[in-house]
């Protein structure tokens, strides 16, 4: 409890915290918003390609320039995971490998490239390359205020497109052909969509990592995805979920010494994603199995039910009562009976007689009546 | 026939060929439709019936040929074609309301930047009537059957007020009775002057259905007037002698349509 408010009380008046907290929640809703398009329109694993591939890019930015200053960086890391994107939709397009091998293809060329190239930054004698590796699974504590600053003018940026490209963007994902019959300049927008989202994930690269970035694309989306039925809502409620997720794994990632970013981030995420796909309303796991135990239930009940009204049929007296066992014998392979007859007890649709056995009530005879569909016909 | 746009016809096509690699999906087609007319593209599996449809909406770029649309090229005249296309194509998961589809269709007359409001709202309300589906306007479209699904698609190009509609086997999986519903929808868009052409499978209805017909194999075997062009000649032409509808019905009696098959 002290340490909880100790931590707090640093978030409000430690400086660097705050920095790294803002960055991250940035990044997190830039993610969260690109990320729902990029799930809405299967591309999910395009997040992990463009990340990786961003590598190289970053790798050969600072030996070209010699600078790590953010703006360099992300420069090379977005030239870098655009090409790798041109690659994987030429590579579609004039050959005859299909699109997941090609993500795959060019992911690992391009990550590889980006490693040999990062090896060698570490050999290197000047003392300027320290710091590069964090590239791989991010470290938020090295974010300074100007970074914060570029990630979030980046950020800011992309989320006003989507804004004013909203109904365009809607269209694009949900039906392509349609787009460019209504007249619109679909190659034109999906270059843009996936220039926004090649913008998204690179701003994230430094606190998340290349290897793990393509969770934060991925991850708030999909969960989002299980709250809601509306694009709009998803959309929002998805960068809820990465700015919680980023901020809350950013911090725990500064304060505790030596954990890396990324996969904190990640842990983060995998709680949401899981709480998201067991109790989220309606799509929950959970709900739908609580929906089906209770379908079951009443049809067990409503069978118990059904095979007195055969029994009473049977005896001139609807009111005679009929031993447990034989409703055991007829709901073979139903079960269950002793709580069935419980519930119905308690509906007031049988009663138990004296001697221990079971008879429909009056209300019974009328329910078992209407559920086998006969009306009021009958003995 | 009454041709507008001075007597351009709605949907010409010269020249047209199609290839997917080194193998052509239309061979040289040449077409005439003229505006105002209810027709079928009608030919065997992979005779290029969806192929002509997205060669005309530029969604496919053929390897040779032209199409003006009333008389102009394609580009200039997009916005007075609708396409309706194949419920497979998109996802029935997507996040999103039956009423929202529908008003997609006036993003085109939007245009840019424009968000749709109260008159985008009441229109697709409007063709969600035409349809029959006023009450589902508020559903998520996972929750459609087939049926439902193709009305939607229905709904969204009738609030595009294209002139001329391509349909893509708006047919395929929904029963009789929307069947039905759908044909008289589109006997009464061709009522208000609009020209449609649907891609269709059902020989024996295409009588009943429809006035004017094309008959594809990769080539075009023919096309014009149901009652002229809709012969036994014409059909083994395009299906290769296969049809057993031709034992059933004369050229003549095409007419009586619900006939055994």
């Amino acid at each position: 409890m002290e340490t909880a408010l100790k931590f707090l009380a640093d978030l409000f008046s430690n400086h660097t915290l705050r920095t790294v907290g803002m960055g991250a929640v940035f990044l997190g809703i830039a993610n969260g918003v690109l990320g729902s398009f990029a799930v809405l329109r299967k591309q999910s694993l395009l997040g992990d390609a463009i990340s990786h591939a961003a590598l190289p890019g970053i790798a050969l930015a600072f030996l070209l320039t010699g600078s790590k200053s953010a703006p360099v960086l992300l420069l090379g890391a977005a030239a870098a995971g655009w090409l790798g994107t041109l690659f994987i939709m030429s590579v579609v397009k004039n050959t005859r490998i299909k699109y997941d091998s090609a993500l795959g293809l060019v992911l690992s060329v391009f990550f590889g490239f980006g490693l040999i190239l990062l090896t060698r930054i570490q050999r290197m004698p000047v003392a300027a390359q320290a710091g590069l590796d964090t590239f791989l699974f991010g470290q938020a504590a090295t974010l300074l205020l100007r970074d914060v600053a570029t990630i979030g003018a980046l950020g800011a940026a992309v989320l006003v497109l989507v804004a004013v490209f909203w109904k365009e963007f809607k269209l694009l994902c949900f039906d392509p052909d349609f787009a460019h019959c209504l007249g619109f300049p679909v190659r034109a927008l999906d270059i843009l969509l996936t220039a926004l989202l090649v913008t998204s994930i690179v701003i994230g690269l430094q606190t998340v990592g290349v290897v793990l970035m393509s969770a934060m694309v991925v991850a708030p989306a999909a969960a989002a995805r299980q709250w809601t039925d509306r694009l709009g809502a998803m959309v929002a409620i998805s960068a809820f979920f990465g700015a919680l997720a980023g901020g809350a794994g950013a911090l725990a990632s500064s304060v505790v010494a030596h954990l890396p970013t990324g996969p904190t981030i990640v842990l983060c995420l995998s709680a949401i994603v899981i709480v998201s796909l067991l109790m989220a309303p309606n799509r929950g796991l959970v709900w739908g199995w609580a929906r089906e135990r209770l379908n079951r239930r009443r049809i067990m009940v409503d069978a118990v039910l059904a095979d007195l009204h055969v029994l009473a049929l049977r005896h001139e007296d609807p009111g005679h009562g009929h031993p447990i066992s034989v409703l055991r014998t007829m709901s073979l392979g139903h079960g269950g009976v002793d709580r069935s007859l419980e519930l119905l007890r308690k509906r007031g649709l049988v009663r138990k007689t004296e001697g221990g056995t079971w008879s429909l009530t009056p209300d019974g005879l009328a329910e078992a009546r209407r559920l086998s569909g006969k009306g009021d016909e009958g003995p | 026939m009454t041709l507008s746009d001075g007597g351009s016809p709605a949907i010409k096509v010269d020249d047209l060929t199609v290839a997917y690699g080194d193998k052509p999906v239309l061979w040289d087609v040449d077409l005439e439709v003229p505006a105002g007319v209810l027709m079928a593209v009608v030919g065997p599996n992979g005779a290029g019936k969806t192929t002509l449809i997205k060669a005309v909406t530029g969604l496919v770029r053929p390897v040779a040929g032209t199409v003006e649309i009333f008389g102009r090229p394609y580009a200039e005249q997009r916005r007075l074609v609708g396409y309706v296309p194949q419920r497979s194509s998109v996802d029935w998961d997507f996040p999103t309301t039956v009423l929202d589809v529908v008003m997609m269709g006036r993003y085109g007359g939007l245009g840019w930047l424009r968000r749709p409001g109260r008159t985008e709202r009441k229109l697709a309300l409007e063709a969600l009537e035409m349809v029959g589906m006023t009450e589902f306007a508020g559903r998520q479209i996972r929750q459609l059957s087939g049926g439902q699904q193709q009305r939607v698609f229905l709904a969204r190009a009738i609030v595009q007020d294209a002139r001329i509609y391509l349909m893509d086997e708006p047919f395929q999986g929904v029963d009789a009775t929307t069947e039905r519903a759908i044909v008289e929808l589109l006997k009464e868009m061709r009522g208000r002057g609009k020209t449609v052409a649907v891609v269709h499978h059902d020989l024996q209805t295409v009588p009943e259905y429809f006035d004017w017909v094309t008959l594809l194999n990769v080539r075009c075997v023919a096309s014009g007037p149901v009652d002229r062009v809709f012969t036994e000649g014409n059909l083994r032409l395009a299906y290769g002698g296969r049809v057993s509808y031709l034992t059933h019905h004369g050229p003549g009696d095409a007419l009586s349509g619900e006939g055994d098959g």
